[in-house]
């Protein structure tokens, strides 16, 4: 061999970043984004994939390259040299991941933190004033804790909302109410660019609200509230899954988020405000009588879109 | 000092086939009895991921019912975790570490086979939950959904738990103390072998955080036969406290399942490679570093549960910090293998492959410690990719590297060398195969535990599937070579590798007593290539000077 062995060194250094660094913006693993919150979280993602990316290289590149330059010759009892360790390259191979997972802490907290996750209401148990008060009626003694009524916000995001949603996860269908005009809904319709809050609880067992464009998920629980607060920017349908095991056909538990602008928006809201009034009753009437699997999927597959080819199997 | 203890061993001077079905205090027969029984469970556990992922083979829930599909997944996990790996580290521990460090038995021998004779009830009992409806619930179990969905299943599933649970503390204070105490006299903590080490900080961890798990299963089980609400909502319970006490056990139980293997790495790379460990004490420590950090973590399974935001960012940080003592193993293997002689037999391939694959493991779990990233992916196929690189990937592969390894000294027969690879090469093509797939099915949208999903992910999913198939024929050398070693094999000899630790000083399969007399420490664990002239912390010592100096 010619080439000074730096200099292989060097140009192996300098690939090696080259291919971590298109590969970080380049893998296309992630859907779509629909709001900026998503991007974010994409271009954390990318970094993490850009030093994953050279990492992986590195490692795998000593194994292949160990493979075929220290083999072990036929008959060659002899052993290799006694290195039982050096101390500043474990000392550089114990600093690097060090300042690594410090720069991603770092980087994680202000994604998290420009997401809303640190909004004060959602990282206290009581909002300060209603503590405050709750102190002052019982003089100073604190009030049991009372999980159904609702002053626990848990979740991600509590900005000012343009626009509040009561969302129930019951097994397997979302259900999506809009307060300000009494619309009732198994798909949920959000305008472009607006603030949106979701208040959510679950009435059976646990669930979890995941839309993958908006990389968001929050567990929803039954007996407290959790929030889900997010700004859409991009029209479009995008689905809600139910993220967290809740029964046999939890893999149906999907419906759709539409992304609209404001026009069709309110469009929606307007053709829906007289259909659901009776919508509403016919809900509240199914959801207490005892119901059989069957039954109960019969009556979500409306929102679920299931068609009557899936739920036919399903009942097998 | 040990004295006391051989009486007991057992009664007679030649190892009958029979002692194996027996209540034996041998820690060798101990040892096989975990290993073959935890074998039997991994064919049971794998069937169960054969029929998931031939159900996933195609978008619509057809191949089982959703409950049964439910009851697959939840004992595939349960029998993997509590029936497979878990035993498998326990039998290379039972098996080794007397004769490791020089003693002729454990230090609580009838301790030993207790727990040892808690696993096939436990198991049995598992397995008997399908007469009943077997749990559905996930082997993580979450209330309310565990009370909710076949009682009867649910409280097998607790008890046979608590059984396999009680089984992993007696023998991890069996471990602690045989290793503290039962050391020949020139052995001290340092130059013992760091699969001791290993297991040292594995038994902590099981002893702290084990019964916190068995804690939380028996509230359970009062919620879910006597109704009273420590975790049912309904009551005024609260399911996140019953995660919080999950996870408390669960998070370490990754380390329980993997640190034992990083102790087999640490014996099977320097033995292969022909050079000694690179940084002992750095591996040894890593070791206790992890144990001690995997005991504050638990809370980051959880990130999308509720937990307060200032809660979130502290899990992720304590998490992140595991990158660091799991990263000084990693590379302190790779500067082991660097400018050794590296024999690529059967047990070295998979020690290597297991380098290359929990890598992958260890780099996805950075990424889902950052809180931000892991909203989108918790209870994604993202997260079932990224365990299964270390699980499978990880302990699996280390778990066969260790296998192979010591096969002569624990039979006393050679195996063939020609299946050993084929099996890794099939192993290592299947793992890959599969459970690569799985991250980006996770990116892009597809959550887990769930039968029916969107039909944009069918090609990856038939993809996994495929894999899956590889690994189950993968399983077919390794049964031929078994069989086939212990019956037509030579025999093996005392040392075939020319290793040094005190095991490959006695006969193949050792006798009763271990030693014909007791062993001789005349060299370090890892003292190869190195003259018995030579200061052996020359370099090292030399090396902080000039550190200190600057
Ligand atoms: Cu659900
Ligand atoms: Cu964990």
């Amino acid at each position: 061999m010619n080439i000074p062995g730096n200099i292989i060194t060097l140009i192996a250094g300098i690939l090696l970043t080259l291919i971590s660094l298109w590969y970080g913006q380049n893998h296309g693993l992630m859907p779509i984004e629909a709001s900026q919150g998503a991007a974010e979280v994409d271009d954390l993602f990318n970094l993490m994939m850009t030093i994953a990316t050279g990492l992986f290289l590195i490692v795998q590149g000593v194994l292949v390259y160990s493979i075929f330059k220290f083999r072990r010759q036929k008959g060659d009892k002899t052993d290799g040299p006694g290195i039982e360790g050096n101390v500043p390259l474990e000392i550089v191979w114990t600093a690097i991941p060090t300042v690594i997972v410090f720069i991603l802490a770092l980087y994680s907290f202000e994604v998290y933190n420009n997401l809303g996750g640190l909004d004060s209401e959602t990282s206290r148990d009581f909002p300060q004033e209603e503590m405050q008060m709750a102190e002052n009626q019982n003089q100073g003694k604190m009030v049991a804790f009372n999980p159904h009524q609702g002053h626990l916000s848990l979740g991600i995001g509590n900005a000012n909302a343009d626009i509040e949603v009561d969302v129930n996860g019951i097994q397997y269908a979302w259900i999506f109410t809009y307060p300000d005009s009494g619309v009732v809904s198994g798909e949920l319709h959000v305008p472009i660019n607006k603030q949106i809050k979701l208040n959510m609880k679950a009435g059976d067992v646990i669930h979890a609200f995941w839309v993958p464009q908006l990389r968001l998920k929050q567990d929803v629980l039954p007996g407290r509230e959790s929030t889900f607060a997010f700004n859409a920017n991009r029209i479009g349908d995008y689905p809600i899954i139910c993220a967290e095991l809740c029964g046999a056909y939890h893999g149906g538990m999907k419906t759709t988020l539409h992304v609209e602008s404001e026009e069709d928006y309110q469009k929606w809201i307007q053709e829906n405000t007289f259909a659901s009034a009776q919508e509403k009753a016919d809900t509240m009437a199914m959801m207490t009588q005892p119901m059989t699997k069957e039954s109960r999927l019969e009556m979500h597959s409306h929102h679920l879109g299931v068609n009557s080819e899936t739920l036919a199997q399903l009942h097998h | 000092m040990t004295t006391n203890i051989v009486s007991e061993k057992s009664q007679h001077k030649e190892r009958k086939l029979r002692d194996y079905f027996t209540f034996n205090t041998d820690h060798k027969v101990i040892g096989i009895q975990y290993l073959v029984t935890s074998f039997l469970f991994y064919f049971i556990g794998g069937a169960f991921a054969e029929v998931v992922r031939t159900e996933l083979a195609t978008p619509d829930p057809d191949i089982v019912s959703p409950e049964l599909y439910n009851q697959l997944f939840t004992l595939h996990g349960t029998i993997m975790i509590f029936l497979w790996i878990v035993p498998a580290g326990a039998a290379f521990a039972n098996y080794l570490i007397p004769l490791m460090i020089g003693a002729e038995d454990m230090a609580f021998p009838r301790l030993n086979a207790v727990a040892f004779w808690l696993i096939p009830p436990g198991g049995v009992l598992l397995l008997s939950s399908f007469l009943v409806g077997a749990p559905q619930s996930g082997w993580t179990s979450y209330p309310p959904l565990s009370l909710m969905s076949g009682k009867w299943g649910e409280e097998i599933w607790i008890v046979s738990v608590l059984l396999l649970g009680t089984s992993s503390i007696l023998g991890a204070i069996n471990f602690a103390t045989t290793i503290l105490k039962m050391r020949i006299k020139d052995m001290d903590l340092h130059s013992m072998p760091l699969f001791c080490w290993a297991m040292l900080a594995t038994s902590a961890l099981i002893l702290l955080s084990t019964p916190v798990l068995a804690g939380a299963l028996i509230l359970l089980s009062f919620d879910l036969i006597a109704g009273t609400s420590f975790f049912n909502p309904t009551g005024g319970g609260d399911p996140v406290v019953y995660q919080h006490l999950f996870w408390f056990y669960s998070h370490p139980a990754v380390y329980i399942m993997i640190m034992p293997f990083f102790g087999v790495i640490s014996e099977v790379i320097p033995v292969h490679s022909r050079k000694p460990i690179f940084g002992y004490r750095a591996i040894a420590y890593s070791s206790l570093a992890i144990s001690f950090l995997g005991l504050i973590v638990w809370a980051h399974h959880m990130f999308t549960s509720g937990t307060p935001g200032w809660l979130r960012m502290f899990f992720m940080a304590t998490t992140m910090l595991i990158a660091v003592p799991t990263g000084i193993k990693v590379f302190s293997w790779c500067a082991t293998l660097w400018g050794g002689k590296i024999e690529l037999n059967s047990p070295m391939l998979f020690a290597m492959g297991f380098v290359s694959s929990f890598l992958i493991g260890g780099l996805t779990g950075v990424m889902v410690a950052s809180v931000p990233f892991d909203i989108h992916v918790h209870d994604t196929y993202f997260i079932v990719g990224h365990f299964h690189y270390v699980l499978f990937g990880g302990s699996a592969l280390a778990l066969f590297s260790g296998f192979y390894h010591w096969f002569p000294k624990m039979t006393g027969k050679n195996y063939n060398e020609g299946l050993g690879q084929l099996h890794f090469i099939l192993t290592f093509i299947g793992l890959n195969i599969t459970f690569m797939p799985m991250h980006q099915l996770g990116l892009m949208g597809m959550n887990r535990r769930i039968a029916l999903y969107d039909v944009q992910f069918q090609p990856l999913n038939l993809l996994s599937t495929a894999g899956a198939y590889v690994m189950a024929v993968s399983t077919l050398p390794f049964i031929i070579n078994v069989i086939w070693s212990l019956t037509k094999g030579t025999q093996a000899e005392r040392n075939p590798w020319r290793a040094l630790t005190l095991e490959w000083q006695t006969a193949s399969p050792p006798i009763i007593e271990n030693f014909e007399e007791e062993p001789v420490l005349w060299s370090g664990p890892y003292d190869y290539g190195i003259d018995d002239e030579e200061q052996e912390e020359e370099s090292v010592s030399d090396m902080l000077a000039d550190v200190s100096a600057k």
